[in-house]
């Protein structure tokens, strides 16, 4: 079996590409990992675009205790389509109000005047819209002239709806579970099979593995993004209201900075339970302070600075300053910095305490 | 042969202790120099200390004491220079599943400045009808023969192999054999461990016996067979409830022609130079004090042979886990 051979090659091979391309290969040969990937974050705006629609105007459930003068009560609310009425003994009425079935109990007191008794939880919104929904309508009812004319328009628009809000976190957030789960447990996974150490033992240079790892995360990220974007403007019409590109460098940017993070997590861990851990650790401060679903300002002045040291927190601030108001890159240059500085630390990090065998 | 050359690998007074209670000495003073153009075979018993001192001169391990040159160089001062010079299969490197044969050479290719072209490396060991499978779709022997692949992808001039056949059958074997002969005849030098001693006789010019750490023995296979004093071994085995009389060592080692003679598990072994000599007397004698027979064999004495006469024991049976 004497084999003839061709003369040596010299040509040039970039390892780099090499790196990602094997990646990219190897992720899409995973059809499990495009579900976690890719449908996961579709279901995800789903489920809560169906849980933060605009909701229809809700009913108001009213119980008038029932006694001489309750029908004329519960035929006056019933003028008014928004209340749903009925005349409970006072014993059933409490329990529906204790159970959560009614928001508001009306008695009628036996006066020459109209005198009514609202019994209702003042720390239950729906009940504190009832005893004013209902008060008005008696009180017009009695005959009180309104001396001021109202005219009231609805607010829906665009760009200052909860979703407007929460697409920008959602983004943030899918950003920073991509690149760490994405790369760190990658890397892991190689270090078990011995496969950085059989690089290790190659010419191949420590940074061109490191970076390609990152790079090919990126590439994964594109479509994912896309994904989430796209979903949000054509089912809830979500606009940006500033430069695209400066979202997209944002994006770029955040992506950059997760994945550095995920190779720093994975540096030193020999199993998937150990990197798993760590990454949830860092994760889950993010994940309660900041801002996915609601405002950081939310949080004590005294948490304010930290919490704005915080990886995610630069990303989502700075992605809604773009999207929701239309605010220039340059006015966020100070998320923008700290975000360099997160990626060109961890990186660096990873590749000072990266452990190959 | 190689007059002017520096030798592909020489460490001298190799030590490696790995801390832990009590602390384990893996490779306790361990001298080696091999020349290029050879190829050398460590062999030992699981946990004799090769696989870590063939790490230590892959430069993957440091070692706690001792000095180390690979073609001439350093590790820690010439590392790229020297990675891009040599190749190297790990014993259990599992490699990505999901990629091509041909994927998976090229990734390697891309690491070296230059070497042969994928097709080339995947036609050397015989895995070119298998350049698109998938690597988790390959057999033993063929995942072997890619590991072997990679390796040589960056043409080195010296070849590192740990365990290269461990856990393959026959044939799968005899195709690396013959893979690793062709790359020892086209110049470059091969280090090999194995704890099979055939496989050390047949493809290695030298063999260091590796056993505690420490090299026991060094040369030739031939030359360690010699070594023995007799190239033959004689082995029998007696009827059972044969006699009262069972043969005696000194008895034995006393028949004309007998070197050395030993006794395992009922089986009796003679090392002798020339079998036509000791046989008639060896029968006379048994017919003498009336044992009778079951089987008598004669072979080559073999390395193994060697391992049994300076350890005390055979390979097999000194299994313990590598550190």
């Amino acid at each position: 079996m004497k084999t003839t051979f061709r003369p040596l090659n010299r040509e040039r091979y970039s390892p780099m590409w090499q790196i990602v391309i094997s990646r990219v290969r190897e992720f899409y040969r995973e059809p499990e990992a495009l579900f976690w990937v890719y449908g996961f974050p579709i279901l995800m705006v789903v489920g809560l675009g169906i849980a933060f629609r605009n909701q229809p105007i809700e009913k108001i459930t009213v119980d008038v205790e029932a006694g001489p003068r309750a029908a004329e009560v519960v035929e006056t609310l019933a003028g008014n389509s928004r209340f749903v009425v009925a005349a409970f003994s006072d014993e059933q009425s409490r329990l529906r109000l204790r159970t959560g079935k009614t928001d508001l109990v009306v008695s009628v007191a036996s006066d020459t005047q109209p005198h009514y008794e609202f019994l209702y939880d003042p720390s239950r919104p729906p009940s504190l819209l009832a005893r004013n929904a209902v008060d008005d309508a008696l009180e017009r009812a009695a005959g009180r002239q309104d001396v001021a004319t109202v005219t009231e328009q609805e607010f829906n628009e665009p760009g200052g709806r909860y979703i407007d809000f929460l697409v920008p976190g959602l983004l943030g957030m899918s950003l920073m579970g991509g690149g760490m789960w994405g790369v760190g447990f990658v890397t892991v996974d190689m270090r078990i099979r011995k496969l950085l150490k059989r690089f290790l033992a190659t010419p191949m240079r420590k940074s061109d593995f490191l970076a390609g790892i990152m790079a090919s995360r990126m590439l994964f990220m594109v479509p994912e993004v896309i994904v989430l974007v796209l979903f949000a403007r054509l089912v809830f019409d979500v606009r940006v209201f500033g430069s695209i590109l400066a979202v997209i460098f944002l994006i770029l940017l955040g992506a950059v900075m997760f994945s550095g993070l995920g190779l720093l997590m994975a540096a030193r861990p020999r199993t998937l339970e150990a990197v798993s851990g760590l990454m949830n650790l860092v994760m889950l401060p993010m994940w309660m302070l900041s801002g996915i679903f609601f405002s950081s300002d939310r949080f004590p002045d005294f948490v304010q600075p930290l919490i704005k040291l915080l990886p995610l927190t630069s990303l989502i601030d700075s992605l809604r300053a773009v999207m929701q108001d239309g605010a220039s890159l340059a006015s966020q240059w100070s998320p923008i910095a700290l975000m360099v500085a997160w990626s060109v630390v961890s990186f660096a990090a990873a590749l000072k305490w990266f452990r190959w065998v | 042969m190689h007059g002017s050359l520096p030798p592909a690998i020489r460490c001298t007074d190799l030590v490696k202790r790995y801390d832990g209670r009590p602390p384990v000495d893996a490779v306790r003073g361990l001298d080696l120099e091999i020349a290029q153009g050879e190829c050398f075979g460590l062999l030992g018993p699981n946990g004799a200390g090769k696989t870590t001192t063939i790490e230590i001169l892959e430069g993957l391990l440091t070692a706690t004491s001792g000095q180390v040159e690979v073609l001439g160089l350093a590790w820690t001062r010439a590392d790229h220079e020297i990675r891009q010079r040599i190749g190297i299969s790990l014993q259990e490197t599992r490699l990505s599943e999901k990629l091509t044969v041909l994927e998976t050479v090229t990734l390697f290719r891309s690491f070296y400045r230059q070497g042969y072209s994928p097709a080339d490396v995947l036609a050397r060991v015989s895995l070119e009808e298998k350049a698109n499978s998938l690597v988790g779709k390959l057999s033993g022997g063929q995942k072997q023969r890619l590991a072997v692949a990679t390796a040589i992808v960056g043409d080195p001039e010296l070849l590192f192999l740990d365990e290269p056949t461990t856990g393959l059958d026959p044939q799968s074997r005899r195709q690396l054999w013959e893979i690793i002969r062709e790359i020892r005849s086209a110049g470059r030098t091969v280090l090999l461990t194995t704890h099979y001693m055939d496989e050390a006789e047949r493809l290695c010019d030298r063999v260091a016996i590796v056993d505690h750490g420490r090299v026991i023995a060094l040369g030739t296979p031939h030359d360690l067979i010699l070594s023995l004093g007799g190239e033959h071994m004689i082995e029998f085995t007696l009827e059972n409830g044969a006699g009262s009389h069972l043969p005696v060592r000194e008895e034995l080692t006393a028949l004309p022609g007998v070197i050395a003679a030993g006794q395992e598990n009922g089986l009796i072994g003679l090392s002798v130079s020339e079998p036509h000599v000791v046989l008639p007397a060896l029968l006379d004698y048994l017919q003498r004090h009336g044992c009778p027979l079951k089987s008598l064999t004669t072979r080559h004495a073999s390395l193994e042979d060697v391992f049994v006469k300076l350890a005390g024991r055979h390979i097999d049976e000194s299994q313990a886990s590598e550190p």
